[in-house]
């Protein structure tokens, strides 16, 4: 699943990102190094606005860093046109939101196959169907939604549909996993079994995974974990 | 695929926009209803117009006309045989109709038409237009024995709304000189039996409320020994000289008329000078086939003299235009050359002054009317297209249906707006899936494809409905007029001010596309703006949107 073609699979390399609200002017990530290993599960925590969401963000290519090079696998991708970022978005990086964010027109299954729907064009797609459906049905099997393929998002529990986001984020077979507080809308017994699932694709398949949390309880079943403060990365 | 799979269940999901969207259905189908009537209002138009005219009209600038007509049709088929079906000379001159209504005399203007009873029909719908089967067949200008339609020939099979129209013919005029006589013999018995110094002041006034002709005549009959009068229009008294160019040519002169039994000559008059409709849509007619008018014309010497003739109602003529249905009066030709002095007294040719030309199907009415304008001299001769006569008319229609079609897309440019802003509604409710679909490597042009092709399914759904509607209300028009009218009371499309008895309608697959393309190209430009600002909205901010 890993092309360890650069020994790094994503390289942070002072980043600087900053928003502007009127007149004032907000420093959210003032120069944030990061590495990751292939196969690793790296958890960011820090306190609401110090920025561990923005990073994850330009990780997943959703935003641009002001100053900074962010690199995937050897190369760069903060500054490609913005075909190739949505094709990278798309093939090689997988996002859980804390809010699911499903769509709610489409039922769980048909969720799962959106990244492939925006992948193929409708000849291509009708080609891949049939497997690309199987492939999304077994995700969902794997996390044990195999009844409720055809539920539309509001008939399912939250820990469902974070279940469902989560198998919409591997059908496309990244090489990266973002989850940004997968667990927050979620209660314990719900919030646990997200995380033993996130655990078991990163030691089972190698998954690497960059969760963002502010809960160290959460934090602490990743492999390693980095603080954010500030904007800055803090050294433990 | 996501994108066709989106619009898809949009479509499905969001019935506001749908709401957005019957507008569009309603100006699709009130442009199709407007389109189709007007298309038939015009067409229906332009075939009475046709009807009336014939192809080509030749005539002379002058009311006296040219002379020889047959020779100049033969110089007509050397021109352009090959494409002339037919040929038919006229005379049409301004004329007075003059006739009795209840005791009093009426005077209308028309227009007097000399027409070739056996040709005549074979140029124009003439024929399809007259009142009487056997007429309909071949026009005969001899009154016939009853048998008029009592009603509309050319309606649908309906009440009989001329009742009168059933004694006219023989039994009609019988019957009104059986009472005149009766009247009259009832008027010479007070006559005598009153006071004999009343007898002088009666001759000395004789204007009396009895029909003049049949007076003339009745009295030409009871006195053996004064002259009798064949020119009933004449003063009994004093008979036209013999030397009178017309009366030359009027066979049996001098012989005495029984009006029950014999008619003058034969005309057939536009519907309209004779009947109007009444309230309940009932025809009530001034006069009927059989009764007598009187025509005054002018003669076709220089300067032209004032003549007077009688002529026996045969048959009505009713092409439903109102301008030529109360207008025309059509009279044998030969009866109106001899009558206006068209007849070259020497040589016994004749004068018309037009030749209404019948061309083959399929020929090109411009080109005969171009070849024939060569041949002959535009300073002596008037070679027009029926298009050509009726040109400011036709025209009017046109104009308007542009206009009408201008407005009416307006009210589909309006329901553009109307999706406008449902669909910025949408673009703005639908925010944080956009972000959604971006941070699935969705890209912006996906994304406002979207919304054009939502707008494109609307549209298509709009116009479908809008044909659909518009097809249906255009196909039962009749009966929703009828529907209406039941319901009101009042009459929604009426006959006698249209002189149509259904709404006449034309679907014309062309038109229909360009409505239906237009409207959906509205719906899809109307998305155009919602797609571009969908497209450009930043996909982390919409992800944040609650």
């Amino acid at each position: 699943m890993i092309e360890p073609s650069s020994p790094l699979l994503v390289q942070v390399r002072g980043v600087h990102k900053s928003y502007r609200s009127g007149d004032t002017q907000l420093d959210v990530l003032r120069g944030i190094d990061l590495d990751l290993e292939p196969g690793a599960f790296v958890a960011i925590i820090g306190q609401s606005g110090s920025g561990k969401s923005t990073l994850l963000h330009l990780m997943g290519l959703l935003d641009a860093p002001d100053a900074g090079e962010v690199h995937l696998a050897g190369e760069r991708i903060d500054n490609l046109p913005s075909a190739r970022r949505d094709r990278l978005r798309n093939t090689d990086i997988g996002m859980v939101f804390q809010a699911y964010h499903l769509l709610p027109e489409l039922n769980a299954l048909e969720n799962v196959l959106a990244p492939l729907l925006v992948r193929y064009s409708m000849a291509a797609w009708w080609r891949v169907r049939s497997e690309a459906k199987q492939r999304a049905a077994d995700l969902l099997e794997r996390f044990g939604l195999g009844g409720r393929l055809h539920h539309k998002p509001r008939q399912l529990s939250g820990g469902e549909m974070q279940r469902v986001a989560i198998a919409r984020a591997l059908v496309a077979q990244p090489r990266l996993l973002l989850a940004d507080e997968p667990t927050g809308n979620l209660d314990e017994a719900s919030g646990t079994g997200i995380l033993d699932a996130l655990c078991e694709l990163n030691r089972k398949d190698g998954l690497s995974i960059v969760l963002v949390t502010h809960d160290a309880a959460i934090a602490k079943r990743a492999d390693r974990i980095v603080r954010l403060a500030a904007g800055r990365v803090e050294t433990l | 695929m996501y994108k066709l799979l989106l619009c898809w269940r949009y479509l499905r999901t969001r019935w506001i926009a749908l709401a957005s969207v019957i507008s569009v259905t309603l100006g699709v189908a009130t442009m199709i209803v407007v389109n189709a009537v007007m298309a038939g209002f015009a067409h229906e138009m332009q075939t009475r117009i046709h009807g009336i005219l014939s192809d080509i009209v030749f005539e002379s600038h002058s009311l006296s006309g040219f002379q020889d007509p047959a020779w100049h049709m033969e110089e007509i088929r050397r021109a352009a045989g090959e494409s002339i079906e037919g040929m038919t000379p006229t005379v049409a001159v301004p004329a007075m109709l003059n006739f009795q209504v209840r005791g009093q005399y009426v005077t209308r203007q028309v227009m007097l038409i000399g027409i070739e009873e056996a040709t005549h029909a074979q140029v124009s719908d003439f024929g399809r237009y007259l009142q009487h089967p056997a007429n309909r067949q071949q026009l005969s200008f001899d009154l016939r024995e009853g048998g008029y339609d009592t009603t509309d020939s050319q309606a649908e099979a309906g009440e009989s709304s001329r009742p009168a129209l059933e004694g006219a013919g023989w039994p009609h005029r019988r019957m009104r000189v059986a009472r005149e006589r009766a009247w009259r013999e009832r008027q010479q018995e007070t006559e005598q039996g009153a006071l004999p110094a009343a007898a002088p002041s009666e001759t000395a006034s004789p204007v009396r409320p009895v029909d003049h002709q049949v007076d003339a005549v009745l009295a030409a009959t009871t006195p053996p020994a004064t002259p009798p009068a064949a020119d009933p229009a004449a003063d009994p008294a004093a008979p036209a000289p013999p030397a009178d160019p017309f009366r030359a040519a009027v066979p049996e002169q001098g012989r005495t008329m029984d009006p029950a039994r014999e008619q003058f000559t034969g005309i057939v008059p536009g519907i309209g000078l004779a009947s109007f409709p009444d309230a309940k849509g009932v025809h009530r007619f001034l006069f009927l086939p059989g009764d007598d008018v009187k025509i005054t014309f002018p003669t076709a010497g220089t300067p032209p003299k004032v003549g007077t003739d009688t002529f026996t109602v045969v048959d009505f003529y009713e092409s439903k235009m109102n301008e030529y249905d109360s207008n025309f009066v059509f009279v044998p030709i030969a009866a109106l050359e001899r009558m206006r002095g068209m007849i070259d007294p020497q040589t016994g040719v004749a004068s018309v002054n037009s030749i209404q030309i019948r061309l083959k199907p399929g020929a090109n009415l411009e080109e005969v009317r171009d070849r024939l304008r060569q041949v002959f001299p535009a300073e002596l001769y008037a070679v027009s297209t029926w298009r050509d006569k009726q040109g400011p008319l036709l025209n009017a229609v046109d104009m308007e249906m542009a206009v009408l079609n201008i407005l009416l897309f307006m009210i589909i440019a309006v329901a553009g707006f109307g999706i406008l802003a449902i669909f910025f509604m949408i673009v703005v409710e639908k925010t944080r899936d956009i972000g959604i679909l971006k941070s699935l490597g969705a890209s912006a042009a996906g994304v406002a494809g979207i919304f054009l092709g939502y707008g494109l399914f609307l549209g298509l759904v709009g116009a479908g409905a809008g044909l659909a509607l518009g097809l249906a209300i255009t196909w039962n028009i009749n009966r929703i007029r009828a529907a209406v009218e039941w319901l009101t009371g009042e009459r929604v499309f009426d006959p006698s001010i249209y002189y149509f008895f259904k709404i006449p309608t034309i679907v014309d697959p062309y038109t229909i596309s360009w409505i239906m393309a237009g409207a959906v190209a509205i719906a899809v430009v109307a998305s155009v703006l919602p797609a571009l600002r969908a497209a450009r909205l930043h996909p982390v901010e919409a992800l944040r949107h609650d």
